[in-house]
């Protein structure tokens, strides 16, 4: 493992079209196991942020505990960044997003987390869409505290020790899309190509955007009868359909043969291009969303992807109808009603 | 028979109704026609935990003198509750009147000749004059009002103005609470001349004067500091500082260009949530607060570890009620001094506010944004059931139009901008124990941390190294030592004439601690007081621990909590403060307080006169 990450900046590293290089949004160097898949989910959200142009100064990075709260140490380091308590980062970021929406939010948490632990804030924080990305890093079991399975271990599944659970699993991805998430995708921490495009579709959609991502614990869940390994879900995954993101004003690429891929535009004209498969489907429809995780996941399958879009323009803010100032910008000639105010209202109580 | 007790301004009386019937309306109606008066009153609602069906009481003490606690034994009773009408007539002083409705006979067991009865025909004067039965109940209740401003010899023009002020948006129903008011007042009149020897004349003693509950108080506060977000959870008897908190946003705080808000509320899922919330938005730079009680308070304790040791500024208002656990959700108690002093696991202390009044709910809920972004730190407000939820008669609120809010050690762009040396969050360079903190967005190469609750360095990096660790937790010490020269002083009586004993007393322990200090002192006991109204302790209350050899301290809670506060921080000998105790969910009563301290003296005389 090294211990000491260089500050070298090769003079000709590419920058990108707000000036910023890929250094801009790195972080510390990461303490996770040699070949956690966590490393990897954090590589991607730096190449997400980096290719998005977005100032990394104007993202506030958000967990809970665990090993993968542990990662917003690793990136954009030049972003103001919050370890809370244990299952208990919806509710910082709630407060966070209620003081200043100008910000961007990204939320890290795990399986423990947000499965146990966290359910009830996870819960919640889905329902008052609120505008963040919410970024599970899922592994089937408590790394931290040394291998012991979580709630989202499937039945059957036995990690490191050999015991095989016998407790059903939580499908988050099903959680958030009943609770009403208007962002719901799956990916696999070994599948960079995959799970960069859905950060960016996650980056650009207006409300809660919720990614489930399969990150294996090489070190306590990476074992042939574990659900979660390297092997299983590499040799069990199965794809909603290829997928790109094509910022707004950017030519579209890749170009499909007619009638292939499937374009979803976002609010601001970008789109999510969906190569499509045997699991074509109205990415609107939550019924027909839920329907293809159940029978994928009767074929023994692993379902990735995007997996729902829906965008619901009212995130909490509109909801609660709060100003297009961030409140944490208002000053006290905005806020204080003053003196005279408070004479009127001494005299309902005479 | 016995003497009917004769009276001026000075008695009390006891409304038992049945809860959800509309009778707080019309018991409110007659206390703020006393204080309309001039009269100093006050008044508490006894309820239960139930919304329709079960007993309530209210009880309204008239005291010229200005006496606003608690006073025990009810001169005259208002009973329309047939639940209670036993125990309601049994309880009432003698010489005392009992008023009841005469449209059914008492029971043939109540039989007392010590007392007056006045009958009233409620129901049957209700069925004669409304045919609608909601009516009926609704004025039910106007009209034993009407007949107690005939029988205590009130102006009835007072009455009319309130209903009046009362609803002036419904004129509609400004006739008919008349009508229904008069009803009572003439057949009192016509039946019960001369029958009462209590009665309210009018003084001027309530000028500048208002009366507000508490909760009302802290809500409106928090307006006027500033606070724009709002994390909270439903919780007895909390829930009404965040519903004032919404309604006077509602009305001074939506944007008149685009009708948006310039405050959010968020109702939590929980009580960590609500916690998590206010945490959130004041790392982001925000002034949030939020309202709980007791078990609320054991909820978030692991929250306040993390905004205490990670030094995020939260403000907390504690209605106290009756513990541990549901315990007595509707009566008030003092109990929560010790688990919000030290809420959360590891080393950690928070600073306390006690308000009195719901004058200094606002102010403290005020001072209390300041003290946390001065600070860096939780500040839990300890108010109470008795005085959040009943109305208090105080002076009016003020607001000091060159006050400026204190916002703390703040970088901003610029400072950041200008900054040679390295910066560290957690860093103390002004030797106050007091870091200088960043607001997330602020810079876009300087000022961003990592905030954890995990061990960290002067610049918010995570270590294990027990030396680092243990200067930080040795910084906040510091910070408490600065906490001290900034939080409210303590507050003594004017007489103070350096006796060797002295009193405490704290929230709303004041009022029946004042009361009784002046009853004592007709006895020949004299005592120096002293109110604490915040923790960490000032010098000034080490002063006056240290200068006096016994110490009676008065509170509203089992286990004497905050005589082990003042114990703990002082190092005292815990023989010399005696403690003065009352946990029955009713307010304490001066009477109660004299009687204990009383009692203390006599067993001391005895205990010598056997040694």
């Amino acid at each position: 493992m090294s211990y000491i990450k260089s500050t070298f900046r090769h003079p000709s590293a590419k920058v990108n079209a707000i000036g910023f290089s890929k250094r801009d949004y790195e972080g510390a160097l990461s303490t996770l196991c040699a070949g956690c898949g966590h490393d990897s989910i954090s590589a991607a959200i730096i190449q997400s942020y980096f290719e998005m142009n977005i100032e990394p100064h104007k993202i506030a990075k958000i967990s809970g505990i665990g090993c993968s709260s542990k990662t917003p140490t690793y990136f954009l380091g030049k972003a103001h960044g919050f370890n809370s308590v244990h299952g208990r980062m919806p509710s910082v970021s709630t407060g966070a997003n209620m003081a200043n929406r100008n910000l961007q939010y990204i939320g890290v948490s795990g399986d423990g987390d947000t499965a146990s632990i966290g359910m009830g804030q996870f819960a919640h924080v889905v329902r008052r869409n609120l505008n963040m990305i919410y970024l599970v890093m899922n592994n089937g079991c408590y790394g931290l505290t040394k291998g012991q399975d979580s709630a989202t271990a499937d039945i059957g599944s036995a990690g490191k020790k050999g015991v095989e659970n016998q407790f059903a699993a939580i499908d988050l991805c099903q959680l958030a899309l009943q609770l009403g998430a208007g962002y719901v995708a799956r990916s696999f921490s070994g599948d960079k190509k995959q799970l960069i495009p859905l950060i960016k579709g996650a980056i650009e959609h207006q409300g809660f955007a919720f990614i489930d991502v399969i990150s294996p614990c090489v070190t306590f869940n990476n074992v042939p009868t574990s659900t979660k390994g390297y092997e299983y879900v590499r040799d069990h995954l199965d794809a909603t359909g290829t997928i790109d993101f094509v910022p707004e004003r950017q030519e579209l690429k890749i170009i499909h043969p007619e009638g292939t891929s499937k374009e979803v535009k976002l609010h601001d004209g970008s789109k999510l291009v969906l190569k499509k498969n045997k699991h074509h489907y109205d990415l609107a429809s939550k019924r027909e969303a839920m329907n293809v995780i159940e029978s994928v996941r009767e074929e023994k399958k692993i379902l990735t992807g995007l997996i729902y879009l829906h965008e619901d323009p009212k995130d909490t803010h509109t909801k609660i109808n709060s100003v297009d100032t961030p409140l944490n910008a208002l000053s006290q000639k905005d806020l204080c009603p003053g003196s005279e105010a408070l004479n009127a209202i001494n005299a309902v109580f005479r | 028979m016995t003497q009917k007790i004769a009276a001026i301004n000075d008695f009390v009386v006891l409304f038992a109704n049945i809860n959800g019937s509309g009778s707080a309306s019309a018991n409110n109606l007659f206390a703020k026609a006393v204080f309309r008066l001039g009269v100093p009153v006050s008044a508490k609602n006894i309820f239960p935990s139930n919304i329709q069906g079960l007993p309530t009481w209210f009880e309204v003490r008239i005291n010229e003198k200005g006496y606003l606690g608690r006073r025990e034994g009810y001169d005259f009773i208002v009973a329309t509750n047939g639940q209670t009408l036993v125990k309601d007539y049994n309880e009432l002083e003698s010489g005392g009147y009992f008023f009841y409705d005469s449209s059914r006979r008492l029971p043939d067991h109540l039989q007392r000749n010590d007392i007056s009865e006045i009958g009233i025909p409620l129901t049957t004067i209700c069925n004669e004059n409304y045919s609608d039965p909601r009516l009926r109940q609704i004025f039910k209740n106007i009209i034993y009002v009407g007949a107690l401003a005939y029988l205590f010899d009130m102006e009835f023009s007072v009455f009319e103005e309130s209903i009046q002020s009362q609803f002036a948006k419904k004129a509609k129903l400004i006739a008919p609470n008349i009508e229904a008011l008069k009803l009572g007042y003439d057949y009192a009149q016509e039946h019960y001349q001369d029958a009462c020897e209590l009665k309210i004349k009018r003084c001027d003693l309530n000028k500048d004067k208002i009366m507000i509950e508490g909760n009302t108080a802290t809500g409106l506060g928090a307006v006027y500091a500033g606070v724009t977000v709002a994390g909270w959870y439903p919780i007895t008897p909390s829930t009404s500082v965040i519903e004032a908190f919404e309604k006077y946003c509602r009305q001074l705080r939506v944007d008149e260009k685009t009708g948006k808000n310039k405050f959010a509320i968020v109702q939590a899922e929980d009580e960590l949530a609500a916690i998590g919330i206010v945490i959130g938005a004041a790392w982001n730079g925000a002034r949030s607060f939020t309202a709980t009680s007791g078990p609320g308070v054991s909820l978030m304790s692991e929250f306040l570890g993390l905004a205490y040791f990670a030094e995020i500024p939260v403000f907390l208002a504690d209605i106290q009620r009756s513990g541990p656990s549901t315990g007595m959700p509707t009566r008030t108690q003092q109990s929560d001094v010790l688990s919000a002093a030290y809420a959360s696991h590891g080393d950690t202390k928070h600073v306390l506010l006690f308000p009195a009044t719901p004058k200094e709910c606002f102010d403290m809920t005020v001072k209390g944004m300041d003290l946390v972004e001065r600070l860096q730190t939780p500040v839990i407000m300890l108010s109470d059931l008795d005085l959040g939820m009943n109305t208090h008669l105080c002076e009016k609120i003020q607001w000091d139009e060159n006050y400026v809010y204190d916002r703390g050690k703040v970088l901003d762009y610029n400072d950041l901008e200008a900054k040679k040396e390295r910066w560290g969050r957690y860093l103390d360079v002004d030797d106050d124990g007091i870091p200088y903190r960043t607001i997330p967005g602020t810079h876009p190469e300087k000022g961003a941390f990592f905030t954890r609750g995990s061990s960290h360095d002067e610049y918010a990096v995570y270590t294990e190294d027990g030396q680092v660790y243990a200067q930080g937790m040795q910084r906040l010490l510091k910070k408490w030592e600065t906490a001290k020269t900034l939080v409210p002083p303590a507050e003594f009586s004017s007489d103070t004439e350096n006796n060797t004993l002295g009193i405490i007393y704290y929230g709303t322990s004041t009022y029946a601690g004042r009361e009784a200090d002046d009853l004592l002192q007709k006895q020949g006991i004299h005592l120096d007081e002293m109110r604490i109204k915040a923790f960490p302790f000032g010098a000034e209350v080490a002063e006056f621990m240290h200068n006096h050899e016994t110490i009676f301290i008065i509170e509203q809670n089992r286990d004497a909590q905050m005589k082990t506060l003042l114990v703990n921080e002082f190092q005292l000998d815990p023989k010399n403060l005696i403690p003065v105790l009352n946990i029955d969910g009713m307010p304490i009563t001066a009477q109660y307080i004299a009687d204990e301290i009383q009692k203390h003296f006599k067993t001391k005389q005895t205990l010598k006169a056997v040694l």
